[in-house]
This record gives C-alpha cells, sequence and structure tokens, in this order.
C-alpha cells in the first residue's frame, strides 16, 4: 500500500532567485485528513502547486503511489483535485453544469458519464439544483463549494484545498467544515482557520520560511503556544 | 509551467527596421489624427468613469492575451482582443484601449517596435476596431439582436479583424521593400485565415460568458456613439480596400514596386532626402571601402573605450568610498 | 507566483539610471530613426550603431548578455524579410536547392536582408536598454513632456498599475485550468476535448477576466471619487530639464546626425 502523498527534499526557487521551498519532506498515509499552517509567504501556496506538477522543484514527489513527473503528469492531476483560494480563478464558465463538467469533458468520457459525474459531484457539495445557475452570480460560499465540486467531478484520490474558509461568512463556513469532514477522502488543507483546524484535522504541519518546523498530531502541536507564536499562528 | 511563452512575440507586432521611415511616419500621422479624435469622443461619451474603465481593460486585454490553448504539435492559439475590446467598449474606448496596449508591448515588452508603432497601432487599434465595428454592427442588424447574433457577430468581428489587419501588414512590408508583396500579402493573409479562426472562438467563449452574466456589458457595442457612422463607414472601406488591393498587389508585384519606387517609398536612401550631399565630393569605390574599415574600427574602439573608461572609474570609486 | 519578475526594469545607480526619462526617451526614438534612415549595405555605420548601443548597455550596468537575449525575442519576425534575398534581382551569390526548388540569393537581396536583420537588432537593443533602465512612471513623465495627451497618459499609468495584478489573475486562471486537465487511467479515452471547445473554455477565461476586470474599474472608480476625483485628470507640472541633460542631449543627438551625415556622405 502506498502512501497518498510522498514528498521528499523537495526544494524551489523562483525565478527570481526567492527561495520558496526548502528540503520539505512529508508522507500523507490514504484516508489522512491534514491542514498545513503557516504565515503569509510560508511557502504552502508554492507546496501545493507542486503536488500536481504546476511548478517543478528539487525532489521526488509521488502522489496516489505515482512520481509526479513530466509524462505522468495527466494521471497525477486526474488523481489530485486542488481547489484555489479564489473560486473565481476556477469558475470560468457561464454555468456551473459547465465549469464542473471540465475535467470528465477533458479525460474525454462520453457524455452520459459526464452528465452524471456532474450530478454525483453537485450532490456531494449539497448543490444539486445549481447545474443551469450562472457560475459568478453566486454567493462566495455557493462558488466554494462549486469549485470542490468542479474537482470532485474527477473522482480524484487526494484533494487539496488552499485556504478553503478565507472570506466565508460564518454560516457557510459552518457548512463547508461539515462538508470537508464528511468527504472520504485524503486531504491536505493550507488554512489560516487555526478553529478548523482544531474540529476537523487531527495532524497538522507547520511551515515557515520554506520548511517544516512542525508535523504532528494537532492536540499536541496546538498545546505549544510557544511554537505556534513563534510562527505567526494563535492558539484557537 | 514556463510562462516565457507568453510573450513570444505575435507575428502582427511589426518590430524597428522592418518599415521604410515613409510608410513609418506616415502610419504614425495617420493614427495620431484618429487618436486625437477618439480622445474627444471618449471625453463626451463616457465622462469622468472613462479613465478607470479604459485602463483597467487595456490591462484585462493585455493579461487575456495571455491566455492560450493548444492547437496541435506545440502550437498554441490565442487572443488579440481587437473585437472583443469594440465589443465591450465601443469604436472610441476601443481603440484608445488597444493603443495603450501596444503601446505598453512595445515600450515595455520590445513585442514591436518604436517607429514602427504607429503603424502597429494602425494595424491593431484603428484597422482592429473599425473592422470589428462594421463586422459586428452589420452581423447584429441583420440578425436583430438574436443571442445568436452576438456570438457570430463577434466570430466574424474577431476572423474579420484579424484577416484585414494581417494584409495590411503584408502591404506596409511589401511597400517598405522589405518582403515581396507576391509572398508577404498572401502568406500574412493565409496564417492570420487560421489565427483569426481561433481568436473567433476565443471572442465567442469570451462573449458566450458576458452574455450569460453580465448581458449589460454588451451594451456599449450594441450601441451607436457619435461617429458611429464614419467608424462603420471607415471599417467598410478598409476592409473593401484591402480584400481589392491585396490579391491585385500579389498577383502584380512588380506594379506596387513601381509605386513604391515612384513615390520614393522603397528606401529613402534613394529619395530625396539624400540628394542634398553632392556626389563629387567623395567619389568612387575606394571611399567606400577605406571608410568602412576607418570608421568600423575607430568608432568601435572610440565608444567601447569611453564606455568601458567611465564604467572602470565608477567601480574605482565606488570600492575607493566602500 | 506572481509575474512581476516579467518587468523588464532593472534597479541601478548607473549615469544611463540617472539619466533624465524625457532625454532617454528621445535619445531611443532618435537612434531608432537613425537606423532606419541609415541606407542599406552601410556596414561601417551599423558597426557603429551597434558600438554605440553596447557602448550605452556597458554604462547601464545591465549584463549585456541580458540584453542581448531579449533582443533575441524579436528575431522570429525577420522570417518576414527573408524572401527579398532570392526575389531581389541582382548578382547571384548562391543557389538554395530545397527538394525540386532552387531559390537563387542575389547580392543585393543578401545585402539588404542583412541590413535589414542589424536594424531591427540594434533598434531593440535600444529600446530594451530604455526599459530595463527607467521606471514606468517616469517613462510616464516623458511622455507628458513629448505632448501626448494627458488623458492617454493617465490610461497608460492605470494601466500599468493594474497589470500584473490581472496578469497575475490570467495565470491563476491558467493553472486551475490545468489542474483540471487530467488524464484518466481508464483505456480508450482521449483526452484533451475537441479544439472548438477547448477555444471555448479560453474565451470563457477571458470573459470572466473581463467581467472582473468591469467589476474591479467600478470599484477603483468609487474609491477615487471617494478621493475627491472629479474626472478632471491633475498632475503636477514637469520639472525644467537640467543644464547637464540639455548637454547630454544636444551632444548625443548631434552624434547621431553626424553619424548619419557619415553615412549619406558614402553610402548614399
Amino acid at each position: 500500500m502506498h502512501h497518498s502523498i510522498e514528498i521528499d527534499h523537495l526544494s524551489f526557487s523562483y525565478p527570481d532567485g526567492h527561495a520558496a521551498l526548502r528540503q520539505v519532506t512529508m508522507h500523507i498515509q490514504p484516508g489522512e485528513k491534514v491542514a498545513l499552517v503557516g504565515p503569509n509567504g510560508a511557502g504552502k501556496s508554492t507546496l501545493i502547486l507542486h503536488l500536481n506538477g504546476i511548478l517543478t522543484g528539487q525532489g521526488e514527489i509521488r502522489v496516489a503511489g505515482l512520481p509526479v513527473t513530466k509524462p505522468n503528469l495527466g494521471k497525477v492531476r486526474a488523481r489530485v483535485g486542488l481547489v484555489f483560494q479564489n473560486p473565481d480563478d476556477q469558475l470560468f464558465s457561464p454555468t456551473v453544469y459547465e465549469d464542473v463538467a471540465f475535467g470528465p469533458l477533458y479525460q474525454g468520457f462520453p457524455p452520459a458519464e459526464v452528465r452524471q459525474r456532474v450530478a454525483e459531484a453537485l450532490t456531494v457539495v449539497n448543490m444539486r439544483n445549481y447545474e443551469k445557475r450562472i457560475s459568478h452570480h453566486l454567493s462566495a460560499g455557493e462558488k466554494k463549494r462549486i469549485a470542490i465540486a468542479t474537482v470532485l467531478s474527477m473522482k480524484p484520490e487526494v484533494l487539496v484545498l488552499d485556504e478553503p474558509t478565507a472570506g466565508l461568512d460564518p454560516r457557510a463556513r459552518r457548512s463547508l467544515i461539515q462538508l470537508l469532514q464528511e468527504l472520504p477522502l485524503t486531504m491536505l488543507v493550507s488554512t489560516h482557520d487555526m478553529h478548523m483546524v482544531k474540529e476537523i484535522f487531527p495532524r497538522m504541519i507547520i511551515m515557515d520560511e520554506g520548511r517544516i518546523v512542525a508535523d504532528g498530531p494537532t492536540d499536541l502541536l496546538m498545546q505549544n503556544e510557544e511554537l505556534l507564536c513563534a510562527h505567526g499562528l494563535e492558539k484557537p | 509551467m514556463s510562462f516565457a511563452h507568453l510573450f513570444s512575440p505575435q507575428p502582427m507586432h511589426i518590430p524597428d527596421g522592418f518599415l521604410s521611415v515613409t510608410v513609418s511616419v506616415i502610419l504614425w500621422i495617420v493614427s495620431i489624427v484618429v487618436i486625437a479624435y477618439a480622445l474627444r469622443r471618449v471625453a463626451e461619451d463616457l465622462g469622468e468613469r472613462q479613465v478607470p474603465l479604459m485602463g483597467v481593460l487595456a490591462a484585462a486585454i493585455f493579461a487575456g492575451q495571455m491566455l492560450n490553448f493548444t492547437v496541435a504539435g506545440g502550437t498554441s492559439g490565442h487572443l488579440m482582443g481587437a473585437a472583443i475590446a469594440t465589443i465591450l467598449l465601443g469604436p472610441w474606448a476601443s481603440i484608445l484601449v488597444l493603443t495603450t496596449v501596444v503601446g505598453v508591448q512595445a515600450l515595455i515588452f520590445q513585442d514591436g517596435g518604436l517607429l514602427a508603432l504607429g503603424a502597429n497601432i494602425f494595424n491593431m487599434a484603428v484597422i482592429g476596431t473599425a473592422v470589428s465595428y462594421f463586422v459586428y454592427q452589420t452581423v447584429l442588424r441583420l440578425t436583430r439582436g438574436q443571442r445568436w447574433g452576438v456570438l457570430a457577430g463577434g466570430f466574424l468581428a474577431a476572423w474579420g479583424s484579424i484577416v484585414i489587419a494581417s494584409l495590411a501588414v503584408g502591404l506596409q512590408l511589401a511597400l517598405s521593400g522589405t518582403s515581396p508583396a507576391n509572398i508577404a500579402i498572401p502568406a500574412m493573409g493565409a496564417i492570420h485565415a487560421l489565427i483569426g479562426v481561433g481568436e473567433g472562438l476565443i471572442t465567442i467563449g469570451a462573449l458566450a460568458l458576458i452574455s450569460a452574466t453580465r448581458p449589460d456589458l454588451l451594451k456599449a457595442g450594441e450601441a451607436r456613439p457619435t461617429g458611429g457612422r464614419a467608424v462603420w463607414i471607415g471599417g467598410l472601406l478598409i476592409a473593401l480596400i484591402l480584400a481589392i488591393i491585396s490579391p491585385l498587389a500579389s498577383s502584380h508585384p512588380d506594379g506596387l514596386e513601381w509605386v513604391a519606387e515612384q513615390k520614393g517609398f522603397l528606401d529613402v536612401a534613394q529619395g530625396p532626402l539624400y540628394e542634398i550631399i553632392p556626389d563629387y565630393v567623395f567619389p568612387g569605390q575606394i571611399n567606400e571601402a577605406v571608410a568602412t574599415i576607418i570608421a568600423g574600427i575607430i568608432g568601435t574602439i572610440l565608444v567601447f573605450g569611453i564606455a568601458l573608461a567611465v564604467a572602470y572609474a565608477r567601480r574605482n570609486r565606488a570600492s575607493a568610498s566602500s | 507566483m506572481h509575474v512581476h519578475f516579467l518587468d523588464p526594469y532593472r534597479p541601478g545607480q548607473s549615469p544611463i539610471h540617472k539619466l533624465d526619462s524625457r532625454v532617454k526617451f528621445v535619445l531611443t526614438l532618435a537612434f531608432i530613426f537613425a537606423a532606419a534612415l541609415t541606407p542599406t549595405g552601410a556596414w561601417a555605420i551599423y558597426i557603429l550603431l551597434l558600438a554605440l548601443v553596447l557602448g550605452v548597455e556597458v554604462l547601464s550596468e545591465l549584463r549585456v548578455g541580458y540584453v542581448l537575449k531579449r533582443a533575441a525575442l524579436a528575431l522570429p519576425f525577420i522570417l518576414a524579410a527573408l524572401p527579398i534575398v532570392f526575389t531581389m534581382p541582382g548578382e547571384p551569390r548562391f543557389i538554395l536547392s530545397i527538394g525540386p526548388w532552387a531559390l537563387t540569393a542575389s547580392l543585393p537581396g543578401l545585402e539588404r536582408f542583412i541590413s535589414i536583420a542589424i536594424k531591427s537588432w540594434v533598434s531593440v537593443q535600444a529600446a530594451i536598454v530604455l526599459a530595463s533602465t527607467t521606471e514606468f512612471p517616469d517613462l510616464l513623465m516623458a511622455m507628458r513632456a513629448v505632448r501626448v495627451p494627458r488623458l492617454l497618459v493617465s490610461i497608460f499609468g492605470l494601466m500599468w498599475r493594474y497589470l500584473f495584478v490581472l496578469a497575475d489573475e490570467a495565470i491563476r486562471l491558467m493553472r486551475a485550468r490545468l489542474s483540471r486537465s487530467g488524464v484518466s487511467d481508464q483505456a480508450g479515452l482521449k483526452p484533451g476535448g475537441s479544439l472548438a471547445w477547448r477555444a471555448r473554455v479560453t474565451g470563457g477565461m477571458a470573459g470572466s477576466l473581463f467581467v472582473r476586470a468591469f467589476e474591479r474599474s467600478d470599484r477603483i472608480y468609487m474609491a477615487m471619487l471617494a478621493r475627491g476625483y472629479d474626472g478632471e485628470a491633475r498632475s503636477e507640472p514637469l520639472q525644467a530639464l537640467s543644464g547637464a541633460s540639455w548637454v547630454v542631449l544636444a551632444l548625443s543627438l548631434f552624434t547621431l546626425l553626424a553619424l548619419l551625415v557619415f553615412a549619406l556622405l558614402f553610402w548614399a
């Protein structure tokens, strides 16, 4: 049995020379739900963009048993569902249906299968009747759910979310947390929402300045106020 | 993922060196006159909202040109945006927005030359907008404002504006003596007849999204602003003239060359400007060879010497002061 | 990731950086104009122009390699001028056989082609030096100094302000699309969809970019109103050009003029 996410000694610098990741190593088991926390600029988003090969640094990454290398990128992208922070970047079709159908259509599934996958994905996020709605007109919370549905329709093994609760009102946040809790997928979630971390993520990884500075059970790390404080975090 | 390709020059942006001075200057003058009139029109039609709207839309067109899709064999299609700008902003603001886009591309990213900027503005902002406006308005009227008319009009406007502008580029290269008319014009036209299809399909996609989410934004393209008729007629004339001249020029390249030579277009070197210098001052071939060698050697040593000396002195000063 | 690294400006303290942007702007245009006026085959003048621009590159403390690499960007367009090598009448130089065709290169054709290539090459280098040593606000000042209408300058300024914001947005859109462009393990599926569909999706991305840009411009307009904007673009009056700037301007223009006269004497 393989790990869902295996990252070994990953380093990455942007073209301007800024080192965003330094020797990052982490292993995540199938079914695990892991929170990735740390201050702005710690390298969380950069790390996430490596999981499906949008950025490529030095080091080794395997996702769902597949090495993230150029010939594998297509298959890797079908197995990792990446949900970006701003749903507006992810919803670029006129209707919700077309947005959710993008992944299966790209993969080349026949129309019947595409329709069924869209219906299933929208059902999972509780947006069954939104197929004909205009993505741009939805509320922030609704857009977030649709954005998640756009990757669920690809039936990924791993779900990766970048700051999913940012900018949501309390009710939308609450229902999103519930959704994340219920989804039976391996999950890596970058966030500043420490209350959410405490609530649904048994394991927590702290990043700062491109390094992993702590990796362990959330309960344990949350008690170490000194550690949290040193990396710009707050105990919930 | 590399983004270097995003700034690969497009065949529509003419760099410096490819146009004769005469062609460049004439097109600068034409562009300046059109821009000056567009500035007046926009000030009256849009009022104080104009600056943020046009500035941000210019940035959006620039960014929109980065979006691409795979065609085949490593090539990709992307947007130029003249049609979409015309439809979203109306002709006058579109001319200004596209002028800004082409200007920043030349000034900052060296995509297109500076002396050639007048020609590039003329091709992409003026021809692009006029032809788009003419085609889009005509299709809209014929289809009586149906939604499919908006999409069909957008596609045809995008395709037509790209192809006509590319014919103009070919003609300008031929008039400058840079490329033979019977090769440049058909080649530019053929390449852009294909590129234009991509442009048209992207424009349809953009219009479909906009008409679904913010149909009110399409009003500007449907409205007929002051001077709109002039743009419509201008677009019609440009399209007609280029559609007629291009095959003529391609099949009779000698004719075009004759015109070019008669007007001193081909090379200003043979033009009246140079005749002020009498031939008898430095006659003969030997002088040219000698001059080449002397000028080359002295000039290079001089210029490099000064530059290196200054750089060296500055480095010394920097190390002395630290 | 941000696309700021695409901004060609390279900060520095060189004399070229410190030169008044108006002088730089005018001299760049004059240089390109002089290159354009230089007759075909005036090799010595081309060497001098190249030496001039290389000298300025050294002075500007930009890496010459950087400038030359960037200058290669404009190279593909040279294809447009290639045919004249074979179509211009004149003394034949060599014959190129491609399959059944034999193309005869003429001497005047070659001379003209190489001249165009060099003109283009030195001109683009001059433009790169200008963009790499001048911050955009200073370029705007130069535009005002050469009487570009104020309204147009304001549009340029605002475009510049939001250029990188929206370019980032475009890149995020493409990343989100790429992330969902997966290949299924299921056999017999052809990934990628049709060409028309891909183009239309790209159009959707462009459309969403435009809609968001419209809405952003509304917010910017309101923020401008909140600060007392009344539709009149105001700006501080331009400072007078310093004596030293005038001297640099005059001397450089004189050099270019002398070069041109020299070119016309021998090669016209």
